[in-house]
């Protein structure tokens, strides 16, 4: 398949980057704004709140960790203009001058001094003028190596490292050349395969960036917080169920998504936005699947690849994640939740070179504006990262 | 049909394969295939195993490692035959 010449249908930001979904996005700065963000988003119709759990009292590398995550999402390409309500004007502001270095219209409320009724009418009388403005977007024809893919799989099994995960891989293995900015993540989830891992890094430096990053993980969140090896909780009981014994194997499959030859190009903190151009590129995050996602979409990935084994249901408010599992128990009784079917593979029927085409054309569809199976069953998981307890 | 394999192999260097079949019984004479060559041999399990889990291809005594992927997966905590069901309750990660 020649893929030189393949694009898509999108939209093209005032920053050059590029959209493949046209949301008006109403982001909370904090817990408390979750409320007037959500009586906006019931008014006008087009516009999609962004409830989360944090935001208050938060300081130090965790407070920079949820601007970065929440600069990143209002910035991202799928959000075509932003309301961030908060409950005070000075971090709202903050939020909102980020934000704006994209180009894109944002506009700012916030709730001290005018209750949630006022705020909610002002925002909403704002919002309204942001829905007639992004209504008129139209999509252009834009090159498929602008689309930016991140990965992460979730509820794996053994069929993950033999299908699904390879998928993945095959496709970055022919996309990333062409351009494609890609992403991996997971660190603890590396567990057991982190030297096969560090030997993708690019350069020695980048090696060496991965591994301090992975062994900081290890010693600063798994080691100082463990109370035994792990086992009921990484592997996760699903995994278990679906023949996964130990972190070692899961870790291998995991890293069956950067395919065979690509390298990543620098390690990324959470929802950090890549710096180094085109390729593929590796961020420290949680394993688990709605934090990763968040953190991927927050540093600018428009469209998510997510294998999975015994099938986990993961959406995101903002990034479509589309499903792939090569379980064939999986994809007959959650059909609903799997957009790509590779039990092929496990059968010999599908090669693995034919079934990263599917997914290939795949992303073309869903970035065209093909709901993904998390799109219409209506999962928005938006789940911050949070490093410490507030103060 | 018969071209199915029940049990798939990542490495010719794995002492345990993958059972990708729903409902393999006790005796069943599997089909094994390594996906790195598509090479081909047979062996018989000895336990009903389900879908997605592991079974060995040789005979493992305490403290060996299983290997899948060309990998290192962990250590055999019990004796473990050819053709047994490999899990939680004989295999324990070396990490954490």
């Amino acid at each position: 398949m020649d893929l030189s010449n393949r694009t898509v249908w999108a939209y093209r930001r005032e920053n050059g980057r590029v959209g493949v979904r046209n949301y008006v996005a109403i982001l909370p700065l904090d817990d408390i704004s979750n409320a007037a963000c959500e009586a906006v988003a019931a008014h006008i119709q087009g516009t999609i709140a962004l409830p989360h759990a944090y935001g208050r009292l938060q300081f130090g590398e965790d407070l920079e960790l949820h601007f970065r995550t929440m600069i990143g999402t209002g910035a991202n390409p799928n959000v075509a203009a932003c309301i961030v309500i908060g409950i005070e004007p000075a971090w709202t502001e903050q939020v909102v001058a980020g934000i704006a270095k994209t180009g894109k219209p944002v506009a700012g409320f916030w709730i001290e001094g005018n209750g949630d009724i006022a705020t909610v009418a002002a925002a909403s009388r704002k919002a309204k003028e942001f829905v007639h403005l992004a209504s008129e977007q139209v999509r252009v024809e834009c090159p498929l190596g602008d689309v930016w893919v991140a990965a992460k799989c979730g509820e794996s099994d053994t069929t993950t490292g033999l299908a699904s995960c390879p998928t993945v891989g095959n496709m970055y293995d022919k996309l990333v050349p062409l351009g494609l900015y890609g992403c991996f993540g997971e660190t603890s989830e590396l567990t057991g395969a982190e030297h096969l891992a560090a030997a993708r890094a690019a350069t020695p430096e980048i090696r060496e960036k991965f591994m301090r990053t992975w062994t900081a993980y290890q010693r600063d969140v798994i080691e100082a917080h463990k109370t035994s090896d792990l086992s009921d909780s990484q592997p996760t009981k699903g995994n278990i169920a679906g023949g996964l014994t130990t972190i070692e194997e899961k870790a291998l499959g995991n890293l069956e998504k950067i395919g065979k030859k690509t390298r990543f190009i620098d390690v990324l903190e959470p929802a950090e936005a890549p710096q180094r151009g085109r390729g593929l590129y590796f961020m420290d995050t949680s394993s688990a699947a709605a934090e990763c996602c968040t953190l991927q979409a927050a540093a600018g990935y428009v469209v998510h690849v997510f294998p999975t084994g015994q099938g986990n249901v993961i959406g995101n408010p903002i990034m479509p994640v589309i499903k792939i599992s090569g379980n064939p128990r999986t994809v007959r009784v959650m059909s609903e939740h799997i957009d790509l079917d590779v039990s092929g593979v496990v059968r010999r029927e599908l090669t693995i070179d034919q079934a990263g085409d599917r997914l290939i054309d795949c992303i073309v569809r869903t970035a065209n504006g093909r709901y993904t199976c998390a799109e219409a069953l209506g999962h928005r998981e938006f789940v911050m990262t949070k490093l410490y307890r507030s103060a | 049909m018969a071209n199915i394999p029940h049990l798939l192999i990542h490495d010719r260097r794995d002492n345990v394969g993958v059972v990708v079949v729903e409902g393999l019984t006790a005796g069943t004479d599997m089909l094994c295939v390594v996906t790195e060559d598509n090479s081909e041999r047979r062996a018989t399990c000895n336990q009903d195993v389900p879908i997605g889990h592991k079974i060995a291809l040789q005979d493992l005594a305490v403290g060996d490692t299983v290997i899948k992927y060309g990998e290192d997966i962990g250590r055999v905590v019990a004796p473990i035959r050819k053709g047994d069901h490999v899990h939680t309750h004989n295999l324990k990660t070396k990490r954490w």
